[in-house]
């Protein structure tokens, strides 16, 4: 591998220059709020959650901005091996699941702990950025050259759905899906496998059993139990319904505070959020979100390197799949799969998941004139 | 490398960026819709089930109007009371806690039962009632302990108190614990601890008396548990009831009617038909009711001969006897059957077909007019005139007297008494009428049945030539019952006078000579009677066997009837002394004393009196 631009091309102090402070501003606003919901959420507590979100977050910052001053070549040439040792780590958790109880998601490293579904996000994405960074606009073309990233999504989709988890599942095929898109894979194919996936359907559907399709209803729709997750997405749309325009006011969610809403500090953080601060509240995180998005793109479009672009976008499009998924999933618009709300649920690995991929992002940016060879 | 080819790609990167941001701008604008739709369209459904969700509303119960005499002195009032209550979640070990509790206040076995049966039904964070009616002495004891009973709590409610106890229990009632069929889907009444009058004047003016409960709204979380009051909406107390009665005298007749065995009296205005007292002895304490009466305490008043439970002066009917006579007479005089100087000669019995009808006085009163006739009761008299007059008369001038079916009284649990007519006969027994049932009839004798009450109405209609009739309830909620123009009685005024005229020979020279009141101004006249509960048989006659004789319970009834003052009536007053033989002996003197007393008390002027403070209508005092 040739490289047109090497790390002596920037000293420490440019790469820090490097860093979007606008960006890195965006990140601490999410952050922020995280934690205001977190003092919601105890109804008006620094405990039990807000405390340790806030030392967590600090902790992530510093991944980020480590991760940030790290040479975007280092991420291309460990690509691989990262995604092979996630892939390893998922297949450790899946061991351990089985001799331990039901399904386990969770790798308990003393006082980590590790969601290797989370972290695969991020290695799947480097693994096909690299992949693609090496293959030109005519080869994509070619049925044979698509194989291997299939292969490298299909994989890891498989051991999560055995978990299972087919929240996280269906988000690493659509991460897949978006790095395939936009290195270039034609139009028709994504038609085709779109169209065959929804002929099957009814074609699967018509040969199971009763039993079976009751069991895949309830899995898709959680509501369909009235007394057990119909019962939360009642209680969150009420919470959220009962906001209106202008919310409740700061600690005056009622649906929150006298415990009707479940999960509250995950979840349905984003319930809590919009009862008390209302429509306005609501709309201002989205945008939040979208600005944060958008500007993941921006860098990537500004980046010099295929693999740098697909790097960035990839990883903005996997932050917009986790808030689209949890506040649809909040609003009662998808079924309940358990997907927290990135950077403001309560939870370590998703918040380092997702910081682990600004840090990414914000090394491609500071990178963004490094040219790399296809090969 | 290519750098061309890179550029390709760059620009099929940019493009294709641009669709897939598009693809993501629209995703979150279905977001934003749902939003919207949720926050502002559907916005007003969500926040009334977010208030259901969190608001529950508790009943606060009303205080219970007050019961009170004609002047105001109170006879259900409501006292606090202090309830031991348990919170089992905040108690770390509640057989200990109940162990020192019991050493403390005392516990029965029945009271843990409860408590462990209360404990075990209820959400934990629900008070449970360890005990009610603690002495002040009990909740200082509780206080001082405190710090060993965690979760123990003593709150003040209310209880029904009745100052004059036993002696209008009849008249007053009580209060109880609905039952399952005064259920009425009010949810009030399933308040704990919430009573509701169950008999008496209590029960009567239950709705005057409950009021409206008040409202609190509790914010509770998802579990149930009250978070904070939101707002409370107080109710309205229950109107205080102003009875006629006079504490005084109802204690005074109580008192005096408790030297019998049995007895129960009236005390009524004439012209206002207002009832100053109204007794029935032996009573019991309604205040054990209150607290909730033991059952062998409950056992013993059902299964009293004397049944203490009974209100005898408006639910007792007895034959009526001699008292019946001033109704026989009358009837003679108004049917035109005798006129006022009718004399018949009484030889001691009176034959009609083959039975001989027997006077109380052996060897007879001689020849014998109206006046004399009643001052001795003389039955031969008596039979003569029930005889010329017939039944149906007899029953016509009864019924305008305020006999044989309910007065109106307000009070519950009244009874009708009867008048037999021939048609009644035929009509329940199947049976003509024989004329040895009129004289027997006559003489209060036989089917007549009449309340103490109904005696006293007739009394009170005689002395005021008015259809009085009889009421204890004075005034409630600013609206007043007295009344004083009560349509006239429509008989002859000098049948009336000659009636009266008899009734005042009885203490003058009568029978009821003995019982006459010592102040020539506050004289009274009335009627005795004794009423068989047992036919005497021809051997008890032939052996001079009398009633006093008999065991208890087949003793004759007395009875006595009086109105007072002579020249100006205002009180009139019937007793009845069950199994207490001769109504001049034992029933007399208890009405002498009981119109003694009501005109010592002047209880007609104080009442009006009062009646002018208590309400904004001048009421004329008359007579």
């Amino acid at each position: 591998m040739r490289l047109e631009a090497s790390s002596s091309d920037y000293t420490l102090l440019e790469k820090i220059q490097g860093i979007r402070v606008s960006f890195v501003a965006l990140v601490v606003t999410l952050g922020a709020v995280g934690i205001v919901g977190m003092y919601s959420a105890a109804s008006g507590s620094m405990e039990p959650w807000a405390t340790k979100q806030l030392i967590r977050f600090v902790f992530c910052l510093c991944i980020m901005l480590g991760l940030a001053l790290v040479d975007v070549r280092v991420w291309l040439k460990s690509a691989y091996w990262l995604y092979a040792g996630v892939l390893a780590l998922l297949v450790l958790v899946l061991a351990m699941g089985h001799t331990g109880k039901g399904a386990e998601r969770w790798l308990n490293l003393g006082p980590v702990q590790l969601q290797p579904s989370e972290l695969m996000k991020i290695t799947l994405t480097l693994a096909l950025a690299r992949y693609f960074q090496g293959v030109s606009a005519e080869e994509i073309g070619r049925i044979r050259v698509l194989l291997v990233p299939l292969a490298i999504i299909f994989v890891p989709v498989a051991f999560v759905l055995l978990e299972p988890n087919l929240g996280t599942s269906l988000i690493l095929v659509a991460i897949g899906g978006a790095i395939f898109w936009l290195a270039g894979v034609r139009a028709w194919k994504f038609g085709l496998v779109i169209g065959g996936v929804l002929a099957a359907i009814p074609i699967i559907w018509a040969s199971m059993h009763d039993y079976q399709k009751s069991r895949v209803l309830t899995f898709l729709n959680p509501e369909r139990d009235p007394r057990g997750a119909g019962y939360h997405i009642t209680q969150s749309k009420i919470a959220l319904g009962s906001g209106g325009v202008f919310g409740k006011g700061f600690l005056e969610g009622t649906q929150s505070r006298l415990n009707f809403l479940p999960e509250k500090h995950t979840d349905f953080i984003f319930t809590v959020l919009a009862e008390e601060w209302g429509l306005i509240g609501a709309l201002s995180l989205l945008a939040l979100y979208l600005v944060v998005v958008g500007y993941g793109f921006m860098i990537g479009l500004s980046c010099k390197n295929q693999f740098g672009r697909l790097v960035a976008m990839a990883l903005s499009v996997n932050l917009f799949l986790y808030m689209f998924i949890n506040i649809a999933m909040v609003m009662g618009l998808i079924p309940v799969v358990g997907v927290p709300l990135a950077m403001i649920s309560y939870g370590g690995t998703s918040m380092l998941a997702t910081m682990i991929g600004f840090g990414l992002i914000l090394s491609v940016c500071v990178h963004r004139h490094v040219r790399l060879d296809r090969r | 490398m290519s750098t061309d080819r890179d550029i390709t790609r760059s620009r099929l990167l940019t493009r294709r960026a641009v669709v897939l941001g598009g693809l993501q701008l629209g995703l979150a604008g279905t977001l934003a819709g749902r939003m919207y739709y949720l926050q502002v369209v559907d916005s007003d459904r969500y926040r009334v089930l977010a208030d259901d969700n969190r608001v529950n509303l508790r009943l606060i119960a009303p205080a219970r109007g007050l019961l009170l005499d004609h002047v105001g002195v109170a006879l259900a009032s409501n006292e606090q009371n202090f309830q031991l209550l348990m919170i089992a979640e905040q108690v770390p070990d509640i057989d200990a806690s109940l162990d020192l509790i019991g050493k403390i206040v005392g516990l029965s076995d029945g009271d843990r039962k409860r408590i462990v049966k209360d404990v075990e039904h209820k959400h934990a964070f629900v008070p449970v009632i360890l005990r009610e009616n603690l002495s002040w002495d009990d909740v200082a004891a509780i206080e001082l302990n405190t710090p060993d009973l965690p979760g123990i709590s003593v709150e003040a409610g209310h209880l029904r108190f009745y100052p004059l106890s036993d002696a209008a229990a009849h008249l007053i009632g009580y209060v109880g614990s609905p039952a399952e069929a005064d259920m009425n889907g009010n949810p009030l009444l399933s308040l704990p601890g919430f009573k509701i009058g169950k008999a008496g004047i209590e029960k009567f003016h239950e709705d005057d008396l409950r009021g409206t409960p008040g409202e609190s709204q509790m914010e509770v979380n998802a579990y149930g548990r009250m978070i904070r009051e939101l707002a409370r909406a107080p109710g309205t107390p229950g109107q205080d009831v102003h009875l006629t009665i006079d504490a005084g005298l109802q204690s005074y007749a109580h008192e005096r009617l408790g030297q019998e065995n049995s007895a129960a009296g009236v005390v009524i205005d004439v012209h206002t038909g207002a009832i100053y007292a109204l007794a029935s002895y032996p009573g019991f304490d309604p205040n054990l009711f209150s607290k909730g009466i033991p059952a062998d305490v409950w056992e013993e008043l059902l299964n009293d001969p004397k049944v203490p439970l009974t209100n005898k002066a408006s639910a007792g009917q007895y034959p009526p006897g001699s008292t019946f006579k001033m109704v026989t007479a009358l009837a003679g005089l108004e049917s035109g059957a005798i006129d006022l100087n009718h004399e018949v000669t009484c030889t001691g019995s009176m034959t009609l077909g083959d039975h001989e009808f027997h006077c109380w006085k052996k060897g007879g009163h001689g020849t014998i007019g109206l006046t004399d006739a009643m001052a001795h009761s003389c039955d031969v008299f008596f039979y003569d005139v029930g005889h010329r007059a017939g039944i149906n008369a007899i029953a016509a001038t009864a019924a305008k007297l305020g006999f044989g079916a309910k007065l109106g009284l307000d009070l519950p649990g009244e009874r009708p008494g009867l008048i037999p007519t021939k048609a009644w006969k035929e009509a329940t027994q199947g049976e003509t009428w024989q004329q040895g049932e009129t004289l027997v009839n006559a003489i209060g004798q036989g089917y007549v049945k009449s309340t103490p009450l109904q005696l006293a109405v007739m009394t009170a209609r005689l002395a005021s030539s008015a259809m009085t009739l009889p009421h204890l309830t004075k005034q409630v909620d600013g609206q007043s019952s007295t009344r004083t123009d009560w349509p006239p009685l429509r008989f002859n005024p000098a049948h009336v006078e000659a009636v009266l005229a008899g009734m005042e020979a009885v203490t003058d020279y009568g029978t009821g000579q003995h019982c006459q009141i010592p102040d020539p101004a506050m004289h009274m006249a009335g009627k005795s009677g004794s009423a068989q509960v047992r036919r005497m048989s021809a051997y008890e006659r032939e052996h001079h066997i009398h009633s006093d004789s008999l065991p208890w319970k087949d003793r004759d009834h007395a009875l006595f009837v009086g109105y007072a003052p002579v020249d100006a009536p205002r009180y009139a007053c019937a007793v009845i002394v069950e199994h207490g033989n001769h109504g001049a002996d034992a029933a007399g003197p208890v009405v002498r004393d009981l119109l003694w007393e009501a005109q010592k008390r002047d209880l007609a002027r104080v009442s009006v009196a009062s009646d002018t403070r208590l309400s904004t209508r001048n009421l004329s005092a008359p007579g």
